[in-house]
C-alpha cells in the first residue's frame, strides 16, 4: 500500500503551486460527489465504532463453543458467530473502532516526524538535506511486514507498536511531500522578501511555508489513513495483533481458516475493509481533484477529441485580394483557415479566424505578428501537428495540387518530413534526449527515402557538414544535451531538409538563439532555400528577419491576416495602421540596440507564447 | 557510468551495514531474554545458563555482533537456534518460492501495466476515466483479500488451481505454474494499478513535449514516434515505481505465502521471529536488504540506458 503514498506524494507535488486555501477548496471538494459520498461514509462508520456496545451486546472476543460457526441471520447472531464461536457482528463494529484508531496512530506518527523533518530539511537544504534524504531512501527500501515481524518478535503482539512502527516507516512520504512543498515555495518573491526584511527562519516556517503545506498534507493524511487501515489488518491476519482486539484482520484470518465450511465469514469483513480503504483514498483523490481542477488547466478537466471537419460547407470566406480559385501549381493554398480550442466552461476560443495564404515554389513567405496572433497555429495546420483538443476547419488547404483535408491521417503523415519539412523554435527541447542526434536525421531519410542505413549514415554526416557543423563524425555520435543550442538547431535544420522537401515550415527558428548565431543560422536557411528551391513559411515576429530572407510578407493579428504584400512594398509603403505600428516599434528598437544586421532590428521583447 | 555504478553500489553496502546492524542490536536489546524463549518458561536456570554458553550469548554483546558480522562478511549467517540448520542453506530452501511470486507478479504487472497506461494516455475518454477507477478500486483492496477471494473461487469452488502449497520449478514445472498462479495474481493486482497510472501519467506529459511534435514533423510512424520514442522518455519514471513495486511485493508475499500456504521467506520470518530464531530472521533481513539493494542498482543501469545524461556524465 505504501506504492500509492509515495506515488501519490509526487501527484500532490505537483498542485502545490495552485493550492488554494480555506473556504474555495471546501467548496470544490463538495462538488466531488465520490469524495463527498466517502466521507459521509467514514462520519459514520465513526459513529458505528463509537456505538458499537450499543449495537452489539457481545464481547468481540469472547468465544462460545457452542456457537462456532452458527449460522446468520438468528436472532441471537445477526450475522452468524465464526470458527470459535465469536460473534461476526460484534467483531465486525467494534473492528471499525480499531480500524480507525490504527488510521489516527499512523497519521499522529508519520506527520510529527514527516513535518518537522520535511520543513527543516527542505528550507535549510545542505548537509541535513543530504543525511534526511539518505535515511527517508533507506527507510523506503525496507520492506514494512518484515521490518514489524522483526520487531514484533522481541515484544510480543501489539498492534499499537506495530502501527507506530508502521508510521515511522511511511513518514518519508509526508518527509518528501513536505520537503518538496517547501523547495518550491522556498525561492517565491515573497519568502526572499521575509527573509530581506529581518524575519527569522523559524518565523518564516511558521507564517510563510506551513500554511502552503497544509493542504497536500491534509491529502497525503487521507491517504496515510487507508494505509493503516491496511496494515493493521494484514497485521491481525498473520495473527501479530493484539489479542483483545477485535479486528478485521483477524475476522479475515479465522474466514481464511474456515473457508472449506463456511465461506460466508469472508464477505462481511472484506466489504467493510475495502469500504474503508477506498474511502480514505477517494477523500484523498477528491482533495487533490479540488486543487487540480482549481488551477486553469484546461485539459486535465476534460479532453475533446480532435474533429476535424472537412471544409465541404465552408463558412463565407473572408474577401481577400488574393482569394485563390484554382490551386493549379501553387505550393501550398490556405483559404478561409479557422482553429480553436474549448474552453472548460463549453465555450470555444478562436485562434485562427479564416486565414487565407498562398505560397509558390521556391518563394519564401513571411508570416509576422505578435505572440498569440495565430501565427504558429496556422503553421501546425499545415502540418497537420495541432494538439488535440484543437479544432480546425478551412475552405481550402492544399499542398502541390493535392487537398490535404481529404487525406488520411496515414496520408497526412506520408508528406510530413518527405515533403514538407519542419523547423523548430526551440531546439533543445525539439531533439529527443534519449536518442543520439545521428540516429534522429538517420531514421526519417531510412524510413522515406528506403535507403539503407550505411547510406542514410553517409547523408547525415554530408548534411551535418552542408550545415555548418565543423566535427560531424562527433556530433553524429553525440547525445542532444552533448551539443550548444546553435549546433543543435543546425542539426534540427539538416532533419527538416534531409529528405529534400518541396515545402520547409520554419517556426521562429532563430528566437531561442544567441544573436551571434541568429544571422548564421539565416543565411544558412537561405542557401539552402536558394540551393534546392523551396517554398517557406517564415513564422517570426522580427521584421529584421522579414527583410532578410522573405519575398512576399503577411502580417497577423488576433488570428487574422491585416495585410499581404511584397516584402520592398511592404516596408516601402504599408497599408495598415497595425503594420505601420509594428514597424515604428521594430525600428525603435533598432536605435537602442545600434545594431548593424538587420536582425537586430527585432520586436526585442517579444516572444512567442500561443503555441 | 562508472562511477555512478560505483557510488550506488557503495550506498547499497552502507545500506546493508546500517540495517544489519540495526536489526542486530534490536533483536538483542529488547525483549526477554532469548534464551529463555527458546528453552521455554519451564527451563532450570542452570540449562539456561548452559544453552546461553552453547550459543555464544555470554559473549559481551558488542564481541557478539563482531563475531557475528565477521562471519556474515564471509557469507556464513550461523545456524538456526532450533534445527541448527545453517541460515543460508533455510534461505536458498526458501528463497525460490519468494522469488517465483514477487518476481512473476513484477513482470506481469510491468507488462500489463504498460500496455493499459499507453492505451490509457493515447486514447484518454471512457477507457482513461475507467483505467483510473478501477486503479483507485484496486489499489484499495489488500493483495491478501483478493488472495483469499482468489482462493475461494478458483481453487474451493471451481478446484481449478491449487489451494495451498508450492512445487519447485526443477520438480515439474506444470505444477510449478499452478502452484503460483494464484499468489502471482493476487501480488501483481495492486502494482499493475500503479504502474499502469504511472505510465499513463509518463506517457500524456511525454506526449505533450516538443521533440515529439518534431518526430512527428518528420513523418515517422505512429508506431515509432510512441513505443520507440515517447515510451522510453516515459519509461524512467515508471521504472522507479517498479523498484518500489519490489518492495512492496516482497512485504506483502509474506501475507501472501500465508494465505497459499507456501514455505516461502515470509513463511520462515514468520516462524522464526514468533519462536525467537535470532540468527534466522537476522538473515532474513540481511538477504531482504541485499535483493532491494540489487534491484534497485538493476533499476538505475537501466536509468542509465535510458537516460544518456546518468550514462555520459
Amino acid at each position: 500500500m505504501t506504492d500509492n503514498l509515495v506515488t501519490g506524494t509526487r501527484k500532490s507535488l505537483e498542485v502545490v503551486g495552485s493550492a488554494p486555501q480555506g473556504d474555495k477548496l471546501i467548496k470544490k471538494f463538495l462538488r466531488e460527489p465520490a469524495a463527498v459520498i466517502s466521507l459521509v461514509f467514514l462520519a459514520l462508520l465513526g459513529v458505528v465504532a463509537i456505538l458499537a456496545p450499543l449495537i452489539s451486546s457481545y464481547d468481540p472476543t469472547a468465544t462460545r463453543l457452542a456457537d462456532v460457526l452458527a449460522p446468520p441471520f438468528t436472532p441471537e447472531h445477526p450475522l452468524g458467530a465464526d470458527g470459535v464461536g465469536r460473534d461476526v457482528l460484534a467483531n465486525l463494529v467494534y473492528g471499525a473502532q480499531t480500524s480507525l484508531s490504527s488510521a489516527a496512530i499512523v497519521i499522529a506518527v508519520s506527520l510529527l516526524i514527516g513535518v518537522p523533518t520535511g520543513l527543516l530539511a527542505g528550507y535549510r537544504q545542505g548537509w541535513i538535506d543530504g543525511v534526511s534524504m539518505w535515511i527517508s531512501g533507506a527507510l523506503l527500501s525496507l520492506p514494512a511486514i518484515v521490518v514489524l515481524l522483526v520487531v514484533l518478535a522481541r515484544v510480543g503482539r501489539s498492534t499499537s507498536l506495530a502501527l507506530v512502527v508502521f508510521g515511522i516507516l511511511i513518514a518519508p512520504s509526508v518527509f518528501l511531500l513536505i520537503r518538496g512543498s517547501v523547495r518550491a515555495v522556498r525561492e517565491e518573491l515573497y519568502v526572499d522578501a521575509a527573509r530581506v526584511s529581518g524575519l527569522s527562519d523559524m518565523r518564516i516556517m511558521v507564517r510563510h511555508i506551513l500554511p502552503v503545506v497544509i493542504t497536500p498534507t491534509i491529502i497525503q493524511a487521507a491517504l496515510l489513513a487507508g494505509a493503516g487501515i491496511g496494515i493493521e489488518a494484514g497485521i491481525a491476519f498473520l495473527g501479530l495483533g493484539s489479542s483483545d482486539k477485535a479486528s478485521w484482520g483477524l475476522m479475515l484470518n479465522d474466514a481464511s481458516q474456515n473457508i472449506f465450511n463456511a465461506p460466508w465469514l469472508l464477505l462481511w469483513p472484506s466489504v467493510a475493509l475495502v469500504l474503508t480503504v477506498m474511502a480514505c483514498t477517494l477523500v484523498g483523490n477528491g482533495f487533490r481533484d479540488a486543487l487540480a481542477n482549481y488551477g486553469s488547466s484546461a485539459d486535465r478537466t476534460k479532453t475533446v477529441k480532435a474533429a476535424k471537419r472537412t471544409g465541404s460547407t465552408p463558412e463565407p470566406a473572408r474577401p481577400l485580394e488574393m482569394a485563390p480559385v484554382d490551386p493549379g501549381d501553387t505550393l501550398l493554398v490556405i483559404n478561409d483557415l479557422r482553429v480553436s480550442y474549448p474552453r472548460p466552461n463549453g465555450e470555444t476560443s478562436d485562434v485562427v479566424k479564416g486565414v487565407s495564404l498562398r505560397v509558390e515554389r521556391g518563394q519564401i513567405l513571411g508570416l509576422v505578428g505578435e505572440s498569440g496572433s495565430g501565427k504558429s497555429q496556422t503553421a501546425f495546420s499545415v502540418l497537420g501537428l495541432l494538439p488535440g483538443q484543437a479544432e480546425m476547419t478551412a475552405g481550402t488547404l492544399s499542398f502541390a495540387g493535392a487537398d490535404l483535408l481529404r487525406m488520411t491521417p496515414k496520408e497526412r503523415n506520408r508528406l510530413r518530413g518527405a515533403r514538407i519539412g519542419y523547423i523548430p523554435q526551440e531546439p533543445m527541447s525539439n531533439l529527443d534526449p534519449a536518442f543520439r542526434i545521428g540516429s534522429q536525421l538517420t531514421e526519417p531519410m531510412q524510413h522515406h527515402l528506403g535507403i539503407s542505413a550505411k547510406a542514410a549514415k553517409d547523408e547525415a554526416l554530408k548534411l551535418l557538414a552542408r550545415v555548418g557543423i565543423p566535427d560531424p563524425e562527433r556530433v553524429f555520435k553525440s547525445y542532444p544535451h552533448q551539443v550548444s543550442g546553435g549546433m543543435a538547431q543546425r542539426v534540427l535544420i539538416a532533419g527538416a531538409v534531409s529528405c529534400n522537401p518541396e515545402l520547409l515550415i520554419a517556426d521562429e527558428p532563430t528566437t531561442a538563439l544567441d544573436v551571434t548565431v541568429q544571422a548564421d543560422v539565416l543565411d544558412l536557411i537561405r542557401s539552402l532555400q536558394a540551393e534546392r528551391g523551396m517554398g517557406v513559411v517564415l513564422v517570426t515576429h522580427n521584421f529584421g528577419v522579414v527583410a532578410d530572407l522573405c519575398d512576399q510578407v503577411a502580417v497577423m493579428r488576433n488570428g487574422e491576416i491585416v495585410e499581404v504584400a511584397a516584402v520592398n512594398d511592404l516596408f516601402a509603403n504599408p497599408r495598415e495602421e497595425y503594420t505601420r505600428l509594428l514597424l515604428d516599434s521594430a525600428l525603435d528598437s533598432t536605435s537602442n540596440t545600434a545594431g548593424d544586421h538587420p536582425i537586430d532590428r527585432g520586436l526585442t521583447a517579444e516572444t512567442e507564447g500561443a503555441r | 557510468m562508472l562511477m555512478f555504478i560505483l557510488r550506488r553500489l557503495a550506498s547499497g553496502l552502507v545500506l546493508m551495514f546500517v540495517i544489519s546492524t540495526a536489526t542486530f542490536f534490536l533483536l538483542n536489546l529488547t525483549g526477554q531474554d532469548p534464551v529463555r524463549q527458546v528453552l521455554g518458561p519451564v527451563a532450570s536456570a542452570e540449562q539456561v545458563e548452559a544453552k546461553r554458553q552453547q550459543l555464544g550469548l555470554d559473549e559481551p554483546l558488542i564481541t557478539q555482533y563482531f563475531q557475528w558480522l565477521g562471519s556474515a562478511v564471509r557469507g556464513d549467517l550461523g545456524r538456526s537456534w532450533f534445527t541448527n540448520q545453517p541460515v543460508g542453506e533455510l534461505l536458498s530452501q526458501t528463497l525460490p518460492p519468494t522469488l517465483s511470486m514477487v518476481i512473476g507478479s513484477l513482470i506481469l504487472a510491468a507488462c500489463f501495466g504498460t500496455l493499459i497506461g499507453v492505451t490509457a494516455a493515447l486514447r484518454r475518454g471512457r477507457l482513461d476515466r475507467g483505467l483510473q477507477v478501477a486503479s483507485t478500486l484496486v489499489q484499495a483492496i489488500p493483495g491478501f483479500l483478493v488472495a483469499l477471494v482468489l482462493a475461494l473461487v478458483f481453487a474451493v469452488q471451481l478446484r481449478l488451481l491449487p489451494a495451498t502449497g508450492f512445487t519447485a520449478f526443477s520438480d515439474s514445472p506444470g505444477k510449478w505454474l499452478a502452484s503460483i498462479t494464484l499468489p502471482v495474481i493476487a501480488l501483481a493486482l495492486g502494482s499493475l494499478a500503479s504502474i499502469a497510472l504511472q505510465v499513463r501519467g509518463s506517457m500524456i506529459d511525454v506526449m505533450q513535449q516538443d521533440f515529439v511534435r518534431t518526430l512527428r514533423s518528420r513523418g515517422l510512424p505512429e508506431r515509432s514516434v510512441v513505443v520507440k520514442h515517447a515510451l522510453r522518455s516515459a519509461a524512467g519514471p515508471s521504472l522507479t515505481t517498479v523498484s518500489l513495486m519490489f518492495i512492496v511485493a516482497i512485504s506483502s508475499s509474506v501475507i501472501i505465502e500465508k494465505v497459499f500456504n507456501i514455505p516461502g521467506i515470509g513463511t520462515q520470518a514468520n516462524n522464526s521471529a514468533s519462536r525467537g530464531d535470532l540468527p534466522v530472521v537476522l538473515g532474513i533481513v540481511l538477504v531482504t536488504v541485499v535483493l532491494v539493494v540489487v534491484v534497485n542498482l538493476l533499476v538505475d543501469l537501466a536509468q542509465g540506458w535510458i537516460n544518456p545524461k546518468v550514462r555520459v556524465s
